[in-house]
Parts: C-alpha cells; sequence; structure tokens
C-alpha cells in the first residue's frame, strides 16, 4: 500500500523523521563523539522535536509539500544550530523551493531530491568520498534518478530506492579519511569511523520512504 | 559615492558571526576602539547562548543593518559561522543579499582593517577587500583617480610636487594596530596621497606589515594638494608616540 507525495505524506515524513531521530539519538552522539564534537545526535533531536511542535501549532494546514519543507528549514537552522544546521537548513530550504505542489510526480520526487543534495553541496563545498552527507546524498540521488526511468515505479517507490542507496552510502563512508568538516582535523584517524551526518542523511531519506508506506 | 567629510556616518556596518557571544562582543570591541562611528553587531553563540552559530540571529542582524540604509560585511571566525552566515544570505531577499559580502579572512585582523576602512568611507567592496586582509584598501573612494609613484622622490619632472619627511617612530610598539588605525584614518582625511616608507598609509594593514617597532626611521612621502599638511600631521602623530610614549 503506497500513498501518494502530497502534503500529508511531507507532513508525516517530518513527524516520521523526528521520531527516528529521537530514537537513533545515542547512536548519533556515539558516532559523532568518534569523529567530531559529539553533539549531532543532541542536536537533531533538539531541531526536529522543534520541528514537530511547529507543525502542531500550525492554524492554517500547509497547501503544497514545499511549505511544509519550508517550516522544516526555518526551524532546523535556528534551532539546530553548527554546520549541521546550516547544511540541513539549506537542504530542506532548496527542496522546498523546487516542492510548491500539492503533489509530486515522479520528476518531482526526483527533483526533490537533486535540490536537498544542491544544497548540501552548495553549503558545505564538499563532493562525493569526503566523509559527509554528501556520501549519502548523491548516490540517493542517482539511485532516485536512474529508476524514474524505469517504467511502472511510483513516486514513493523512488524514495525506497534512494534510501536504499543512501543507507550503501552512508555505510561506505566507514574506511574514508576525512577532508572536509570537524572530522578533518582527524585525518587518518578518521578511518573506520561512519560518518554521522551521513548516518543522519540516510535516516532522513529513509523516513520519506516509510511514510510513504513502502520502506 | 561617500562623502567621507566630518560628520558623514560610514555606509558600511560589519556583522562578526562567532561561535561564541563573548568572543564576537570582543573583537567588535577591539574595532569599535578603531572606528568608533562604524556599526559592528556582534552575533555569537549558538540559540540557547551556548558555543555554536545562529544563522536566524545573523539573519536579523543582515535585516537590522541594511533597514538602516547601510551595506554589510560579515565576517565569521570557523568553518559553520561561514555555513550560518551563508545561509543567512540566502535568506534575504535579492536587493538586500547584495548589499552583504561574507568575507574568508583573518577574523580580528579582518574585523579590524574592515572597520577602519568603513570609518574613512569606503565603499562595501572596498571594505570586503580590507577585511580580506588582501588589500590595500582605503582611498576614499572620491579621492584622487591617479596612482602616485610607488617610492619617494621617484615623480617625473612634470609630476606632482612630492613632499617628504624622515621621523623616528616614538612609541615603543610601533607601528602595531592602534596607532596604524590612527594613521590610516588620519592621512584619509587629508586630499593628498601619502605613503610611509612606500606604502599606502590609509591602508591600516599596508602599515602594520612594515613591522615598524619603535627607535625606527620612516619616510613620510605625500602628493597632491593637501600633500605638505598631510605629511606634517603623520609626523607630528609619530613624534608625539600617539600618545603610547
Amino acid at each position: 500500500m503506497t500513498v501518494v507525495l502530497d502534503v500529508d505524506w511531507a507532513i508525516a515524513w517530518v513527524r516520521l523523521t523526528a521520531v527516528e531521530v529521537a530514537a537513533r539519538r545515542d547512536e548519533l552522539v556515539e558516532l559523532d563523539r568518534q569523529i567530531g564534537d559529539g553533539d549531532h545526535g543532541e542536536n537533531l533531536d533538539r531541531g526536529f522535536r522543534a520541528v514537530v511542535a511547529r507543525l502542531d501549532a500550525l492554524e492554517e494546514p500547509p497547501t503544497t509539500v514545499g511549505e511544509v519543507l519550508r517550516l522544516v528549514a526555518t526551524t532546523v537552522m535556528s534551532t539546530v544550530g553548527g554546520a549541521a544546521g546550516a547544511l540541513y537548513g539549506t537542504a530542506y530550504l532548496s527542496a522546498s523551493r523546487v516542492t510548491a505542489v500539492p503533489v509530486l510526480d515522479s520528476s518531482g520526487t526526483v527533483g526533490l531530491l537533486e535540490a536537498a543534495l544542491d544544497g548540501v553541496v552548495r553549503r558545505g563545498k564538499a563532493r562525493v568520498g569526503e566523509k559527509t552527507m554528501v556520501d549519502a546524498w548523491s548516490p540517493a540521488v542517482e539511485a532516485a534518478r536512474r529508476a524514474a526511468g524505469r517504467a511502472g515505479l511510483r513516486p514513493a517507490e523512488l524514495l525506497v530506492v534512494a534510501a536504499e542507496a543512501a543507507e550503501a552510502g552512508a555505510v561506505a563512508t566507514d574506511p574514508l579519511m576525512a577532508t572536509k568538516g570537524r572530522a578533518s582535523y582527524l585525518g587518518e584517524r578518521s578511518r573506520g569511523h561512519r560518518d554521522p551526518g551521513a548516518v543522519s542523511s540516510a535516516l532522513i531519506v529513509r523516513a520519506a520512504a516509510s511514510a510513504a508506506g513502502v520502506g | 559615492m561617500s562623502d567621507t567629510g566630518p560628520g558623514r556616518a560610514p555606509d558600511v556596518a560589519l556583522v562578526l558571526v562567532t561561535h561564541s557571544a563573548t568572543l564576537a562582543r570582543g573583537c567588535a570591541e577591539v574595532a569599535e576602539q578603531m572606528a568608533p562611528d562604524v556599526r559592528i553587531l556582534a552575533v555569537g553563540g549558538n540559540p540557547d547562548g551556548g558555543i555554536g552559530t545562529d544563522t536566524e540571529a545573523v539573519r536579523a542582524a543582515l535585516v537590522q543593518v541594511i533597514a538602516e540604509g547601510l551595506g554589510a560585511v560579515v565576517l565569521t571566525d570557523l568553518g559553520s559561522a561561514v555555513m550560518a552566515a551563508e545561509l543567512a544570505v540566502e535568506l534575504l531577499a535579492p536587493e538586500a543579499a547584495a548589499r552583504v559580502r561574507v568575507v574568508d579572512g583573518p577574523f580580528v585582523e579582518g574585523a579590524v582593517a574592515a572597520a577602519v576602512a568603513a570609518q574613512i568611507g569606503a565603499a562595501l567592496d572596498e571594505v570586503a577587500e580590507a577585511a580580506r586582509g588582501l588589500a590595500a584598501v582605503a582611498r576614499p573612494p572620491d579621492g584622487p583617480a591617479n596612482p602616485t609613484p610607488d617610492g619617494p622622490a621617484s615623480s617625473p619632472p612634470d609630476g606632482p610636487a612630492v613632499h617628504s619627511a624622515a621621523v623616528t617612530l616614538r612609541n615603543p610598539l610601533g607601528l602595531h594596530a592602534r596607532p596604524a588605525a590612527v594613521l590610516a584614518r588620519m592621512v584619509a582625511g587629508f586630499d593628498a596621497e601619502v605613503r610611509v616608507n612606500g606604502v599606502n598609509a590609509a591602508s591600516m594593514l599596508e602599515l602594520m606589515k612594515l613591522g615598524a617597532s619603535g627607535g625606527r626611521e620612516l619616510t613620510v612621502t605625500a602628493t597632491g594638494p593637501a600633500a605638505e599638511q598631510a605629511v606634517g600631521a603623520v609626523v607630528a602623530a609619530i613624534s608625539a608616540g600617539f600618545g603610547e610614549a
């Protein structure tokens, strides 16, 4: 049973992201403690709790997917703080600009993911292979693009393909040496640890698929 | 174009974005001492007041200075502060964003150099250049258009008259930041192109790069309508030890 990617889906995606971030908070904290400053889980949890609070307080329901994503962007950038706040703020803001529609079709779904990746790249100036969020978002976008070219796949199913690629991308950061962000201070010692930003990115994409009833 | 005459407030504000409110405020204090008329906003710390950055606070600061009719040069301390600043600019309307420059430069030196450039009436891009620590900012935009020769006594026979004088630095620390700022501001007030040991005396950073310490003899040269007065004023300030000796 899959659902269309409409405003209700977008809201469900955001709420599910908050639930998942809270559930995996300690895991993210531990990953970030190994190669960062240990606050990624806590900061994201605080941010997505604030997002949910703002969703609950809305008087008028949003009419487009983009409105939901913009609310996430503005909340995250003012509550998460640090690099993650700026990176996710930019990702959601970019995504909100290409989703000013009530329902996403296949190309709109790919467009959302592409815009999120563009935002992360624009803000962080990282490339694939530098042990960052890009290593989850980039394979997700590529996989969704390829899948969109195959007949018969629905938008929700593109998200499943993207989530699997994002998760594989996060796992694949283990052996990489960080050259961007806080972890780059560790140089060679960053190898053997999974990048917390890539993990939280994969979590977000997975939540998008799950909210559509398919992942 | 800026009017650098007395009573005219600078057109460019500084927004200092750091991971700590104390750091931002402290840097602002140093810069304000050198550039008392420049609007300097300190934005430090995360939304909870802890260590971090706050995009919304940066955006609010930018909206505020733009509403005051100013341009803004943003200086940042570490990586995520740059991101927060760039995102804050992205959130502005395009016409507002066009009046902001986010600069990646040395934080304290850049802030002071930018503040001094703004104080003497430099335009937005010139203040940004000063903040990057690159440049010889700091001719006021409506200053003489023709560059002066580089060294003393190198003007062609028919060129502008060069006024020149030698003077010994009296204060023990020499041309450190505060005296350099004092000189740069003083020089900007004269209709003259002034050089100290061959560098542009309107650029605080150029003066500091001389590394001139106490006891060193400096050569002050100037061209332009107020060259003689400018040399006299600079020599007097140096001779007086900037009130430090």
